[in-house]
C-alpha cells in the first residue's frame, strides 16, 4: 500500500500548524525507532528544521519478561538520540503505526527519563485501533483493520518514498 | 566448603535451549556468545549518557541480586551493585565476615537460605576455584550464578570488560597484538582474557613474566592455545597494540616466589622506557587493584595510553548485559 499520500497529510497538518510560523516555545520531532526516526528524519528536512530526535522504546518494553534481551536488542541499531533539551519543549511523537499503545507508552517513558516536557503530541500514519491501553493520536493518516495474525511493515525505498507492507505475524 | 580437586566437570553456563543462563567461564564459550554480551553491554553504555536524567532502566525491577564475595573486592563487588541499580534490581550485599558462614553454617545451606528468601541472581566471588560452578549446579533452575572471581580459575566479566574496551579503542581483534605482563600463573583475569581474545579471534597473544610465574607446565598449556611465552619485557612488548599489566600480588611476594617489588619493577614494571617499544598508539590496561611502583610506573598509569579508567565504567555496562541476559528468557 503506498503511504506517501498519508506522508503529505502529516507534512501538510504540520506545516500549517506547528511549524506554521515561529512558535513561542520549542517544538521538536522525536521518531519512533525505526519507522517512526524515519519519518521523522524526511519531515525535518521537508520541515527545514535541523534537527530531530530519536526514540528507542527497548529499556521500557512490557515484555521483557516474556522475550528476554531478544526484545532490547533494536536499541543497537538505533539507540535513543534527543540532540535538544527535552524540558518544557513541546515533543512531537512520530510513530508509522499506532496499535495497541504499548509502544508508545513505553516511548513516553523512555522520553521523561531526559527530562519534563511541557506537552507531548503523538502524530502516526496509521491507526489500526483495537488499543489496550488509554492512548490517542493527535493526527491519523488514515485508520487501517486489519486481523491480529498480520503486521503492517513501513518500508522507504531509495527515493524515500514510504510504502506500506502487510506481512504475516512470524 | 570441599571441592573435589579432581573435579573436571564442564561448566554448564547453557540451559537444554543453549540459552546463556549462568555466567561462570569464558573458556569454551562461542564466539557469538562474547559478542553478544559486547552488544548488548554497548546498549547499556548509552544508559550515562549526559542528557539523560534518569540514568536508571526497568529491566529487572522486582529481582533481587545477591552479592557473595567470599573474597575481598572494591571495584568488581562495587562495579556489580551499580549495574544492578541501573537495571532497578534489588542488590543485598552479604556481609561473609559477620555472616553465618563465619558460624559454621555450610556455603550450600546459605545458598539453600538465600534462595529461599527468593533470590534471582547470586554473583559470587571466592578463593577457590570452581566453588561458582558447584553453587550453579545446585540452584533450582531460576536463579543464576555470575562467576565475579573463582581463585585462580576465572574472572568472566573482567576477560568481557577488557574484550570490550580493546574492541572500543581497536575495532578489529584479528589485527591485534597483545601482550600480558606479570602474575599470569596466579592470574584468573589472564585467563580469562586470554580465552576471549582467542575466541574473538586474536592471534597475537604474548605472556610475560619471570618463570617463576609462567612455569613450563603453564607455558606450555598458554602455547597450545597460540600464546608466545617470554621472560624479558622488552621481547614480548614489541610492537604490541594493548599492553596489559597485572597485578602482582604482595601477599606471594613475601613467599619468595618472585623478586620483591623493586626487584620486580626494574625487570617487568612498565614504565615509558619498555612503553616506547610498543606500538605509538597502543593502550595500556590493567584490572586494578595497582601497584605503582611494582607492576606500573605512575607515570604511564596516568599516562596518555592509560585506559585503565575506563575499564571501570566499561565493567558497569558489562555487568548489566550479563545480568539481562542470564535473566532474560
Amino acid at each position: 500500500m503506498n503511504a506517501e499520500p498519508l506522508y503529505q497529510d502529516l507534512l501538510k497538518h504540520l506545516q500549517e500548524g506547528l511549524f506554521k510560523q515561529a512558535s513561542t516555545s520549542a517544538v521538536h520531532l522525536a521518531g519512533l525507532a525505526i519507522g517512526g526516526a524515519w519519518i521523522a528524519n524526511r519531515l525535518s528536512q521537508d520541515l527545514g528544521i535541523k534537527q530531530y530526535g530519536v526514540i528507542n522504546i527497548s529499556f521500557h518494553r512490557d515484555d521483557y519478561a516474556e522475550k528476554g534481551i531478544k526484545a532490547i536488542e533494536t536499541a543497537n541499531t538505533m539507540p535513543t538520540h534527543l540532540p535538544f533539551d527535552v524540558n518544557n519543549a513541546h515533543i512531537v511523537l512520530i510513530d508509522d503505526v499506532l496499535f495497541t499503545g504499548r509502544t508508545v507508552r513505553a516511548a513516553l517513558n523512555e522520553l521523561f527519563d531526559f527530562g519534563r516536557p511541557a506537552q507531548v503530541s503523538l502524530m502516526v500514519l496509521a491507526d489500526r485501533g483495537e488499543r489496550e491501553l488509554p492512548i490517542s493520536a493527535d493526527f491519523v493518516g488514515k485508520k487501517i483493520s486489519l486481523p491480529h495474525s498480520q503486521i503492517l511493515v513501513l518500508e522507504q525505498n531509495t527515493s524515500n518514498q514510504f510504502d506500506f507492507q502487510i506481512e504475516e505475524r512470524s | 566448603m570441599t571441592l573435589d580437586p579432581n573435579n573436571n566437570r564442564i561448566a554448564n553456563q547453557f540451559n537444554r535451549d543453549g540459552k546463556l543462563t549462568h555466567l561462570l567461564t569464558l573458556e569454551g564459550m562461542p564466539k557469538e556468545q562474547i559478542l553478544h554480551i559486547l552488544d548488548t553491554a554497548k546498549q547499556f553504555v548509552s544508559i550515562t549518557a549526559p542528557n539523560r536524567e534518569v540514568k536508571k532502566v526497568p529491566l529487572l525491577r522486582g529481582k533481587s541480586v545477591f552479592n557473595l564475595f567470599f573474597e575481598d573486592s572494591t571495584r568488581t563487588r562495587t562495579t556489580f551493585e551499580i549495574a544492578a541499580n541501573r537495571l532497578s534490581a534489588d542488590i543485598i550485599n552479604l556481609d561473609i565476615p559477620r555472616s553465618s558462614t563465619s558460624k559454621g553454617e555450610s556455603l550450600m545451606d546459605t545458598i539453600d537460605n538465600l534462595v529461599a528468601m527468593q533470590a534471582d541472581i547470586f554473583i559470587v566471588r571466592h578463593n577457590i576455584s570452581r566453588a561458582p560452578i558447584e553453587i550453579a549446579s545446585h540452584v533450582p533452575d531460576y536463579v543464576h550464578v555470575i562467576n565475579a572471581g573463582d581463585g585462580s580459575h576465572q574472572h568472566p566479566t573482567q576477560g568481557l570488560l577488557d574484550a570490550y574496551t580493546m574492541r572500543h579503542f581497536k575495532k578489529d581483534f584479528s589485527k591485534l597484538k597483545v601482550a600480558i605482563i606479570g602474575d599470569i600463573l596466579h592470574s584468573r583475569v589472564a585467563k580469562s582474557n586470554i580465552h576471549a581474545l582467542t575466541t574473538l579471534g586474536c592471534n597475537d597473544i604474548r605472556a610475560i613474566g619471570p618463570e617463576s610465574l609462567l612455569p613450563s607446565d603453564l607455558a606450555k598449556d598458554l602455547s597450545s592455545l597460540g600464546v608466545k611465552i617470554f621472560h624479558k619485557v622488552e621481547d614480548g612488548i614489541k610492537d604490541s597494540d594493548v599492553v596489559m599489566t597485572l597485578r602482582i600480588q604482595k601477599e606471594r611476594m613475601d613467599q619468595g616466589q618472585v623478586p620483591e617489588g623493586a626487584a620486580f619493577f626494574k625487570h617487568f614494571g612498565l614504565n615509558r622506557e619498555r612503553l616506547a617499544m610498543a606500538k605509538s598508539d597502543a593502550i595500556v590496561m590493567h584490572p586494578g587493584p595497582m601497584n605503582r611502583g611494582v607492576e606500573i610506573d605512575s607515570a604511564v598509569a596516568d599516562g596518555n595510553q592509560s585506559v585503565i579508567l575506563n575499564q571501570v565504567t566499561f565493567g558497569i555496562a558489562i555487568r548489566m548485559a550479563v545480568m539481562s541476559i542470564v535473566v532474560g528468557k
